[in-house]
């Protein structure tokens, strides 16, 4: 029975997996979006033959190093805990992520780590046409490995292009078109790779900053800013585009993570925004509080975001949670209903098969299917355990929404600055360049939570949630691995500091 | 052309100053991972425990259809 699994076991579980993916998270924007600058500083360098612009892309170059040595391999503690502490979900999705996983093996890892060498030891020793093909090939080759895992990633919050079998306990996949161009999949890596692109212009403007503070390495750092900056514009208009575009389709795939990033309880025509507010912690399912202590909101902002019609009607957390009929939202009671006809249908079928009878398994089947999309319903206790944690998810939703918005300002303050020529003066902007360089990673960061808290309970969405995907381990035997990573991590994250700062007080070398 | 392209990657090795350090971190941390993490903390609990992808396929398929009356 589900009241018997252990929940702070699970808890604790999905705590180690988000410090891992977390930390994972810090190093994989700014090699996405680094390479491309590297791309670009190196296609300067190309078409002028301006030394200063080769010494500014090998400075570059080593602080992308530096981030990929030691942000490389991090990914792989998540598929060790894949096979430990998450083993139902790993063997029941084997079939999918495998397809992706060995695409990303294949096609970007190699292509990316062959250019990888010639990237850094090319200088003067192959041809330079060759050499900046190489530096294109890393940039692409980083972003086609995190197309692959955003796939997957994707899969889980939309699960299609597949068909569970009985028999293996396995979804298998069936169209592998279905899965790479599902909208979850195309909006998740066109929106993380864009906000990444973002925070690495974030970084470079950031470190050029302190060097303009410092008076040190001047032209360095403008020529750094300008370029950072017009594809820190560049990126923030791609940034909004698909924000949105993922925010329609969170709208239709999970109206209830939309629901919570938005602290809507009671589902209205014209739904308002909330541009910002405090939530009312107290606030339960279907209570009569209002769910903010403050809040400023925009009227139909949300019905345009989510409908793309200002009037149209946008389900909040009650009307998933209870249904609303006149709005055809069918409540997760009904959901729960079917998903404990599917798992009763599954157990007998797998009785039948077990007796040999045959001809009862096919029938068995046949009732299994009808309600097998609301499978994992039917492992829930009650409706509401449907609503994710509503303040993580809103909070969260919020800080990446307001930084998004305020990094295209500082990238057009710093561009215009530096076309008067007055940029070096400009030491408040300067220090607010510093200060954005952390606020990038929060922004990212941020992004990450409202994806992954905000579909709870759900592993895989309406078909699996946390508390089946778990293995019954001993709650002492994930916290103990969950304090070494810990410890792990922090050790690494003071290396990459340590190793970063010296490296860029140093700067550039000399010619 | 296999000598060619060994004496590039030595001699871009050798020409490393950061890089050292950053390939001491990478074992070192590669080391952690699959020679301690991976073989005493992390063992796959469905290879370790069932022999056979039908015993594995049972397991599971017994986890997955207990749940609330």
């Amino acid at each position: 029975m589900l009241e018997q699994v252990d929940l702070t076991q699970v808890n604790w579980a999905r705590a180690q997996f988000a410090l891992t993916a977390m930390y994972h998270w810090i190093f994989v924007p700014l090699t996405l979006g680094l390479s491309f600058l590297l791309a670009f500083f190196h296609t300067i360098y190309f078409k002028t033959g301006n030394e200063e612009w080769k010494r500014l892309t090998k400075f570059w170059m080593t602080l992308f190093a530096i981030n990929f040595a030691i942000g490389v391999a991090t990914g792989i503690i998540l598929e060790f805990q894949f096979g430990t502490n998450w083993s139902n979900y790993s063997w029941m999705v084997g079939d999918i992520f495998g397809a992706p996983l060995a695409a990303e093996g294949i096609f970007a890892f190699f292509l990316e780590a062959t250019f990888f060498a010639v990237m850094f030891f090319g200088w003067n020793r192959v041809s330079k046409r060759f050499h900046l093909f190489s530096t294109w090939m890393v940039a692409f080759g980083s972003n086609l490995s995190a197309l692959w895992i955003l796939v997957a990633n994707g899969w889980m919050q939309f699960p299609t292009g597949m068909q569970f079998n009985p028999d293996s306990a396995r979804f298998e996949m069936h169209n592998f078109w279905e899965v790479l161009f599902s909208p979850v999949a195309i909006s998740k890596f066109t929106h993380a790779t864009s906000s990444s692109f973002q925070m690495a212009c974030l970084f470079v403007v950031g470190v050029s900053s302190w060097y303009l503070l410092k008076g040190r390495h001047g032209l360095m750092a403008k020529r750094s800013i300008i370029v950072a900056s017009v594809f820190g514009i560049l990126s923030s208009g791609f940034v909004a585009f698909t924000g949105d575009e993922a925010a329609y389709t969170v709208a239709s795939k999970q109206p209830m993570k939309l629901a919570a990033m938005e602290g809507l309880y009671d589902g209205e025509k014209g739904a308002s925004i909330i541009a910002m507010g405090i939530v009312n912690n107290t606030k339960e399912v279907g209570d009569n509080q209002d769910p903010f202590i403050f809040d400023v909101k925009i009227p139909g902002l949300l019905s345009l975001l989510a409908k793309r019609d200002i009037d149209s009607f946008v389900p909040g957390i009650n009307d998933l949670v209870y249904g609303n009929k006149e709005h055809n939202v069918i409540g997760a009671d009904e959901r729960m209903a079917n998903g404990k006809m599917a798992l009763a249908n599954l157990k007998a079928y797998k009785n039948a098969k077990e007796l040999g009878d045959s001809a009862s398994a096919e029938r068995i089947l046949v009732e299994f299917n009808k309600y097998r999309d609301d499978m994992g319903y039917g492992y829930l206790n009650k409706p509401s355990d449907i609503v994710p944690p509503v303040p993580t998810t809103f909070y969260s939703f919020h800080i990446m929404v307001i930084l998004g918005t305020l990094f295209p300002v500082i990238f057009l303050l710093f561009l215009f600055f530096a076309k008067k020529g007055t940029l070096q003066s400009q030491r408040w902007l300067l220090n607010l360049g510093l200060a954005c360089l952390p606020l990038g990673y929060i922004a990212s960061e941020a992004g990450w939570v409202v994806a992954e808290v905000g579909r709870q309970p759900w592993a895989i969405q309406g078909l699996m949630p946390v508390s089946v995907a778990n293995t019954n381990l001993t709650t002492g035997t994930v916290q103990t691995s969950f304090f070494m990573f810990f410890a792990l991590f922090t050790l690494l994250l003071i290396a990459e500091i340590k190793i970063m700062m010296t490296q860029i007080k140093n700067g550039p070398e000399e010619n | 052309m296999l000598r060619e392209i060994s004496q590039f990657y030595i001699d871009g090795f050798r020409s490393m100053r950061v890089g050292r350090k950053l390939w001491i971190i990478i074992f070192i941390k590669l080391f952690i991972m699959f020679g301690v993490l991976k073989i005493y903390f992390f063992p796959n609990y469905l290879n370790t425990n069932f022999p056979t992808d039908e015993t594995r396929a049972e397991h599971v398929l017994d986890k997955i259809t207990v749940y609330p009356q």
